[in-house]
Protein backbone atom coordinates (compact mmCIF):
# COMPACT_ATOMS: atom_id res chain seq x y z
CA UNK A 1 0.00 0.00 0.00
CA UNK A 2 1.10 3.15 -0.88
CA UNK A 3 1.71 6.25 1.69
CA UNK A 4 -0.88 8.84 0.10
CA UNK A 5 -0.58 12.39 2.20
CA UNK A 6 -3.03 15.55 1.26
CA UNK A 7 -0.34 18.24 1.00
CA UNK A 8 -3.12 21.03 2.55
CA UNK A 9 -3.28 19.00 6.05
CA UNK A 10 -0.43 18.73 8.55
CA UNK A 11 1.62 15.82 8.24
CA UNK A 12 1.39 14.20 11.56
CA UNK A 13 -1.61 13.31 11.89
CA UNK A 14 -1.81 11.60 8.71
CA UNK A 15 0.92 9.15 8.99
CA UNK A 16 -0.63 8.18 12.46
CA UNK A 17 -3.66 7.62 10.48
CA UNK A 18 -1.97 5.66 7.15
CA UNK A 19 -0.03 3.40 9.92
CA UNK A 20 -2.96 2.54 11.69
CA UNK A 21 -4.71 1.77 8.25
CA UNK A 22 -1.47 -0.06 7.87
CA UNK A 23 -1.80 -2.11 10.67
CA UNK A 24 -5.71 -2.74 10.13
CA UNK A 25 -5.79 -4.00 6.56
CA UNK A 26 -2.38 -6.41 7.91
CA UNK A 27 0.27 -5.19 6.28
CA UNK A 28 2.04 -4.39 9.57
CA UNK A 29 1.15 -7.12 11.87
CA UNK A 30 0.47 -7.34 15.30
CA UNK A 31 3.64 -7.95 17.77
CA UNK A 32 5.42 -7.71 14.60
CA UNK A 33 8.43 -5.02 14.27
CA UNK A 34 7.87 -1.81 12.30
CA UNK A 35 10.18 -0.17 9.69
CA UNK A 36 12.26 2.59 11.57
CA UNK A 37 11.41 5.91 11.45
CA UNK A 38 14.12 6.65 8.84
CA UNK A 39 13.03 3.92 6.25
CA UNK A 40 9.48 4.84 7.30
CA UNK A 41 10.25 8.39 6.17
CA UNK A 42 12.18 7.64 2.75
CA UNK A 43 8.94 5.08 1.90
CA UNK A 44 6.55 8.02 3.02
CA UNK A 45 8.95 11.00 1.26
CA UNK A 46 9.06 12.85 4.83
CA UNK A 47 10.82 14.33 7.36
CA UNK A 48 12.36 12.04 10.31
CA UNK A 49 10.97 14.29 12.47
CA UNK A 50 7.41 14.29 11.79
CA UNK A 51 7.32 10.29 11.49
CA UNK A 52 9.06 10.34 15.07
CA UNK A 53 6.53 12.29 16.65
CA UNK A 54 3.42 10.43 14.65
CA UNK A 55 4.86 6.87 16.47
CA UNK A 56 5.88 8.78 19.92
CA UNK A 57 1.60 9.76 19.22
CA UNK A 58 1.14 6.28 18.28
CA UNK A 59 2.48 5.02 21.32
CA UNK A 60 0.67 6.92 23.75
CA UNK A 61 -2.40 5.78 21.86
CA UNK A 62 -0.75 2.25 22.57
CA UNK A 63 -0.87 1.16 18.91
CA UNK A 64 2.67 0.64 18.68
CA UNK A 65 5.60 0.58 21.61
CA UNK A 66 9.43 1.30 21.34
CA UNK A 67 11.69 -0.70 22.45
CA UNK A 68 15.24 1.08 23.29
CA UNK A 69 17.89 -0.06 21.51
CA UNK A 70 15.99 -2.12 18.93
CA UNK A 71 13.19 -0.38 17.56
CA UNK A 72 9.52 0.16 17.12
CA UNK A 73 6.88 -2.69 17.36
CA UNK A 74 2.94 -3.04 16.85
CA UNK A 75 1.34 -3.73 19.73
CA UNK A 76 -0.51 -7.03 20.22
CA UNK A 77 -3.55 -5.45 20.36
CA UNK A 78 -4.51 -3.86 17.31
CA UNK A 79 -8.45 -3.05 18.31
CA UNK A 80 -7.72 0.52 18.44
CA UNK A 81 -6.25 0.48 14.53
CA UNK A 82 -8.73 -1.56 13.02
CA UNK A 83 -11.38 1.34 14.96
CA UNK A 84 -9.67 4.00 13.42
CA UNK A 85 -10.27 1.99 9.65
CA UNK A 86 -14.14 1.72 10.63
CA UNK A 87 -14.40 5.03 11.65
CA UNK A 88 -12.85 6.00 8.77
CA UNK A 89 -14.71 3.75 6.35
CA UNK A 90 -17.92 5.02 8.25
CA UNK A 91 -16.76 8.77 7.19
CA UNK A 92 -16.28 7.77 3.70
CA UNK A 93 -19.76 5.77 3.16
CA UNK A 94 -21.57 8.74 4.84
CA UNK A 95 -20.07 11.41 2.69
CA UNK A 96 -21.25 9.06 -0.41
CA UNK A 97 -24.72 8.88 0.63
CA UNK A 98 -24.84 12.37 1.48
CA UNK A 99 -23.72 13.14 -1.92
CA UNK A 100 -26.33 10.60 -3.52
CA UNK A 101 -29.00 11.87 -1.39
CA UNK A 102 -28.41 16.04 -2.46
CA UNK A 103 -29.12 14.59 -5.87
CA UNK A 104 -32.44 12.97 -5.18
CA UNK A 105 -31.74 9.50 -4.75
CA UNK A 106 -32.68 7.23 -1.55
CA UNK A 107 -30.66 4.88 -0.18
CA UNK A 108 -32.30 1.59 -1.16
CA UNK A 109 -31.57 2.89 -5.01
CA UNK A 110 -28.00 3.66 -4.08
CA UNK A 111 -27.63 0.75 -2.71
CA UNK A 112 -28.77 -1.19 -5.58
CA UNK A 113 -26.87 0.74 -7.88
CA UNK A 114 -23.60 -0.08 -5.64
CA UNK A 115 -24.88 -3.75 -6.26
CA UNK A 116 -25.18 -3.14 -10.24
CA UNK A 117 -22.07 -1.25 -10.42
CA UNK A 118 -19.72 -3.99 -8.64
CA UNK A 119 -21.40 -6.60 -10.78
CA UNK A 120 -20.26 -4.92 -14.32
CA UNK B 1 17.30 20.91 20.80
CA UNK B 2 19.32 23.22 21.15
CA UNK B 3 20.11 26.65 19.51
CA UNK B 4 22.56 26.51 16.30
CA UNK B 5 21.39 30.24 14.36
CA UNK B 6 21.11 33.53 15.79
CA UNK B 7 20.73 36.49 13.70
CA UNK B 8 19.94 39.52 16.41
CA UNK B 9 19.32 43.14 14.35
CA UNK B 10 20.65 41.74 11.43
CA UNK B 11 20.83 44.24 8.86
CA UNK B 12 22.61 44.45 5.70
CA UNK B 13 22.27 47.59 3.03
CA UNK B 14 23.67 47.61 -0.53
CA UNK B 15 24.18 51.69 -0.98
CA UNK B 16 20.37 52.70 -0.74
CA UNK B 17 18.96 49.14 -0.91
CA UNK B 18 18.28 47.68 2.02
CA UNK B 19 18.73 43.98 1.66
CA UNK B 20 17.62 42.49 5.10
CA UNK B 21 15.93 44.91 7.59
CA UNK B 22 17.04 44.17 11.53
CA UNK B 23 15.82 40.52 11.54
CA UNK B 24 15.89 38.58 14.66
CA UNK B 25 15.83 34.68 13.70
CA UNK B 26 16.80 31.84 15.47
CA UNK B 27 17.18 28.31 14.49
CA UNK B 28 17.46 25.13 16.54
CA UNK B 29 19.59 21.75 15.83
CA UNK B 30 17.50 18.91 14.15
CA UNK B 31 15.74 20.51 11.66
CA UNK B 32 14.77 20.80 7.84
CA UNK B 33 13.89 24.29 7.28
CA UNK B 34 13.12 26.29 4.40
CA UNK B 35 13.74 29.59 3.30
CA UNK B 36 11.40 31.04 1.20
CA UNK B 37 10.46 34.24 -0.63
CA UNK B 38 10.13 35.47 -3.97
CA UNK B 39 13.55 36.79 -6.10
CA UNK B 40 14.87 39.79 -4.55
CA UNK B 41 13.69 38.95 -1.31
CA UNK B 42 17.28 39.14 0.73
CA UNK B 43 17.45 34.66 1.40
CA UNK B 44 21.04 34.85 -0.58
CA UNK B 45 22.14 38.06 1.23
CA UNK B 46 21.10 36.50 4.67
CA UNK B 47 22.90 33.15 3.34
CA UNK B 48 25.87 34.83 2.67
CA UNK B 49 26.09 36.92 5.89
CA UNK B 50 25.62 33.25 7.75
CA UNK B 51 28.42 31.93 5.42
CA UNK B 52 31.02 34.65 6.05
CA UNK B 53 30.99 35.77 2.55
CA UNK B 54 29.50 39.11 3.29
CA UNK B 55 29.74 41.78 6.65
CA UNK B 56 26.43 42.70 8.52
CA UNK B 57 25.83 46.88 8.02
CA UNK B 58 24.29 46.33 11.88
CA UNK B 59 23.49 43.41 13.38
CA UNK B 60 25.28 40.32 14.03
CA UNK B 61 24.63 36.55 13.31
CA UNK B 62 26.37 33.79 15.53
CA UNK B 63 26.74 29.81 14.37
CA UNK B 64 27.00 27.80 17.81
CA UNK B 65 27.85 30.84 19.43
CA UNK B 66 30.61 31.90 17.06
CA UNK B 67 31.00 34.67 14.51
CA UNK B 68 31.47 33.36 11.40
CA UNK B 69 34.98 32.68 10.48
CA UNK B 70 37.25 29.78 10.27
CA UNK B 71 35.68 27.96 13.53
CA UNK B 72 31.95 28.27 11.88
CA UNK B 73 33.02 27.36 8.37
CA UNK B 74 34.22 24.11 9.35
CA UNK B 75 31.00 23.21 10.76
CA UNK B 76 28.48 24.61 7.64
CA UNK B 77 28.42 22.84 4.69
CA UNK B 78 27.30 25.55 1.49
CA UNK B 79 25.81 25.11 -1.41
CA UNK B 80 25.79 28.46 -2.97
CA UNK B 81 23.20 29.69 -6.23
CA UNK B 82 26.30 29.69 -8.66
CA UNK B 83 29.48 27.49 -9.19
CA UNK B 84 32.59 28.17 -8.03
CA UNK B 85 34.46 25.22 -8.73
CA UNK B 86 37.04 25.23 -11.89
CA UNK B 87 35.90 23.81 -14.05
CA UNK B 88 38.98 22.08 -15.81
CA UNK B 89 39.23 19.67 -12.65
CA UNK B 90 37.50 16.14 -12.95
CA UNK B 91 35.12 15.30 -10.15
CA UNK B 92 37.61 12.89 -8.79
CA UNK B 93 40.06 15.60 -8.54
CA UNK B 94 37.56 17.75 -7.12
CA UNK B 95 36.54 15.11 -4.30
CA UNK B 96 40.23 14.79 -3.35
CA UNK B 97 40.19 18.25 -3.19
CA UNK B 98 37.66 18.77 -0.61
CA UNK B 99 38.28 15.77 1.03
CA UNK B 100 41.55 17.32 1.97
CA UNK B 101 40.35 20.73 2.84
CA UNK B 102 37.18 19.60 5.01
CA UNK B 103 38.15 17.36 8.09
CA UNK B 104 34.10 16.27 7.64
CA UNK B 105 34.13 15.05 3.95
CA UNK B 106 32.74 11.71 3.73
CA UNK B 107 34.59 10.35 0.66
CA UNK B 108 33.15 6.80 0.31
CA UNK B 109 29.35 8.34 0.37
CA UNK B 110 30.67 11.13 -2.54
CA UNK B 111 31.02 8.14 -4.96
CA UNK B 112 28.36 6.45 -3.65
CA UNK B 113 26.08 9.04 -4.75
CA UNK B 114 28.10 9.69 -7.64
CA UNK B 115 27.13 6.13 -8.78
CA UNK B 116 23.61 6.45 -8.01
CA UNK B 117 23.03 9.02 -10.30
CA UNK B 118 25.36 7.41 -12.79
CA UNK B 119 28.04 10.64 -12.77
CA UNK B 120 31.95 9.10 -13.97
CA UNK B 121 34.14 10.42 -11.40
CA UNK B 122 36.60 10.82 -14.22
CA UNK B 123 34.87 13.26 -16.79
CA UNK B 124 35.80 17.13 -16.09
CA UNK B 125 33.39 19.68 -14.57
CA UNK B 126 33.08 21.73 -17.74
CA UNK B 127 31.76 18.61 -19.87
CA UNK B 128 29.13 18.01 -17.78
CA UNK B 129 25.26 19.15 -18.25
CA UNK B 130 23.50 22.10 -15.64
CA UNK B 131 21.84 19.31 -13.80
CA UNK B 132 24.62 16.93 -13.43
CA UNK B 133 27.38 19.87 -12.02
CA UNK B 134 24.55 20.81 -9.89
CA UNK B 135 24.11 17.76 -8.64
CA UNK B 136 28.15 16.93 -8.41
CA UNK B 137 27.70 20.64 -6.48
CA UNK B 138 25.10 18.87 -3.91
CA UNK B 139 27.04 15.64 -3.60
CA UNK B 140 30.05 17.67 -2.05
CA UNK B 141 28.01 19.56 0.32
CA UNK B 142 26.44 16.17 1.35
CA UNK B 143 29.25 14.62 2.01
CA UNK B 144 30.30 16.54 4.91
CA UNK B 145 29.11 15.71 8.22
CA UNK B 146 28.46 19.26 9.12
CA UNK B 147 26.68 21.16 11.88
CA UNK B 148 24.61 23.06 9.36
CA UNK B 149 23.55 22.86 5.57
CA UNK B 150 22.83 25.93 3.95
CA UNK B 151 21.80 25.67 0.52
CA UNK B 152 20.71 27.80 -1.66
CA UNK B 153 18.18 27.01 -4.81
CA UNK B 154 19.63 23.37 -4.49
CA UNK B 155 16.75 21.66 -7.02
CA UNK B 156 17.05 24.38 -9.09
CA UNK B 157 18.20 22.70 -12.46
CA UNK B 158 17.84 19.01 -11.55
CA UNK B 159 15.24 16.76 -13.59
CA UNK B 160 12.55 16.01 -11.00
CA UNK B 161 13.32 12.05 -11.08
CA UNK B 162 17.00 13.21 -9.91
CA UNK B 163 14.90 15.71 -7.72
CA UNK B 164 12.94 12.58 -5.82
CA UNK B 165 16.83 11.68 -5.28
CA UNK B 166 18.01 14.46 -4.00
CA UNK B 167 15.25 14.71 -1.24
CA UNK B 168 15.77 11.41 -0.40
CA UNK B 169 19.47 12.09 -0.57
CA UNK B 170 18.78 14.95 2.02
CA UNK B 171 16.49 12.32 4.70
CA UNK B 172 18.97 10.45 4.36
CA UNK B 173 22.23 11.79 5.62
CA UNK B 174 19.64 13.72 8.32
CA UNK B 175 21.48 13.69 11.78
CA UNK B 176 19.41 14.32 14.37
CA UNK B 177 21.99 17.34 15.82
CA UNK B 178 22.11 18.96 12.24
CA UNK B 179 19.90 21.78 10.26
CA UNK B 180 19.18 21.88 6.69
CA UNK B 181 18.35 25.31 5.60
CA UNK B 182 17.34 25.17 2.18
CA UNK B 183 16.02 28.22 -0.27
CA UNK B 184 13.98 27.50 -3.05
CA UNK B 185 11.14 28.48 -5.01
CA UNK B 186 10.07 24.96 -5.79
CA UNK B 187 8.42 24.71 -2.72
CA UNK B 188 5.46 21.84 -3.77
CA UNK B 189 8.74 19.53 -4.25
CA UNK B 190 10.36 19.87 -1.05
CA UNK B 191 7.57 20.84 1.45
CA UNK B 192 6.73 16.98 2.78
CA UNK B 193 10.36 17.28 3.96
CA UNK B 194 10.25 20.48 5.85
CA UNK B 195 10.01 21.16 9.60
CA UNK B 196 9.78 24.67 9.87
CA UNK B 197 9.36 27.79 7.19
CA UNK B 198 10.60 30.76 6.78
CA UNK B 199 8.64 33.50 4.87
CA UNK B 200 10.95 36.34 3.09
CA UNK B 201 9.79 39.80 1.66
CA UNK B 202 11.40 42.78 1.14
CA UNK B 203 14.36 41.79 3.69
CA UNK B 204 11.90 41.17 6.44
CA UNK B 205 11.05 37.98 7.56
CA UNK B 206 7.21 37.78 7.63
CA UNK B 207 6.38 34.03 9.14
CA UNK B 208 8.69 31.73 10.73
CA UNK B 209 6.30 28.37 11.73
CA UNK B 210 6.38 25.11 11.63
CA UNK B 211 4.51 23.32 8.43
CA UNK B 212 2.28 21.16 10.50
CA UNK B 213 1.01 24.46 12.23
CA UNK B 214 0.68 26.24 8.20
CA UNK B 215 -1.18 23.45 7.25
CA UNK B 216 -3.82 23.53 10.36
CA UNK B 217 -4.06 27.34 10.34
CA UNK B 218 -4.82 27.92 6.64
CA UNK B 219 -6.25 24.09 5.37
CA UNK B 220 -3.45 25.16 2.58
CA UNK B 221 -0.17 23.48 1.51
CA UNK B 222 2.87 25.80 2.08
CA UNK B 223 2.96 26.03 -1.29
CA UNK B 224 -0.84 27.55 -1.88
CA UNK B 225 0.16 30.09 1.20
CA UNK B 226 2.68 31.25 -0.73
CA UNK B 227 1.50 31.81 -3.41
CA UNK B 228 -1.35 33.58 -1.48
CA UNK B 229 0.79 35.74 0.67
CA UNK B 230 3.07 37.24 -2.38
CA UNK B 231 0.31 37.12 -5.33
CA UNK B 232 1.36 40.31 -7.18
Amino acid sequence: MKWTLDKAKPLCPQICEQVCLKIALGEFKAGEKMFSVRETALLAGVNPNTVQKAFEQLEQDEILYSVRGSGWFVSEDITKAENTLKNLVAEKTEMYFNSLNALGMDNDSIKNYVKEWDNE
Amino acid sequence: MSELLRCENLTKTYHNTKALNSINLTLESGKIIGLLGPNGSGKTTLIKLINGLLTPTEGKVLINGNAPGVKTKSQVAYLPDNSYLNSWMTVKQIINYFADFFEDFREELAYEMLKKLGINADTKLKTLSKGNKEKVCLILVMSRNAKLYVLDEPIAGVDPAARDYVISTIINNYNPDATVLISTHLISDIEQILDEAIFIQHGDILLHKSIDEIRAENNKSVDELFREVFRW
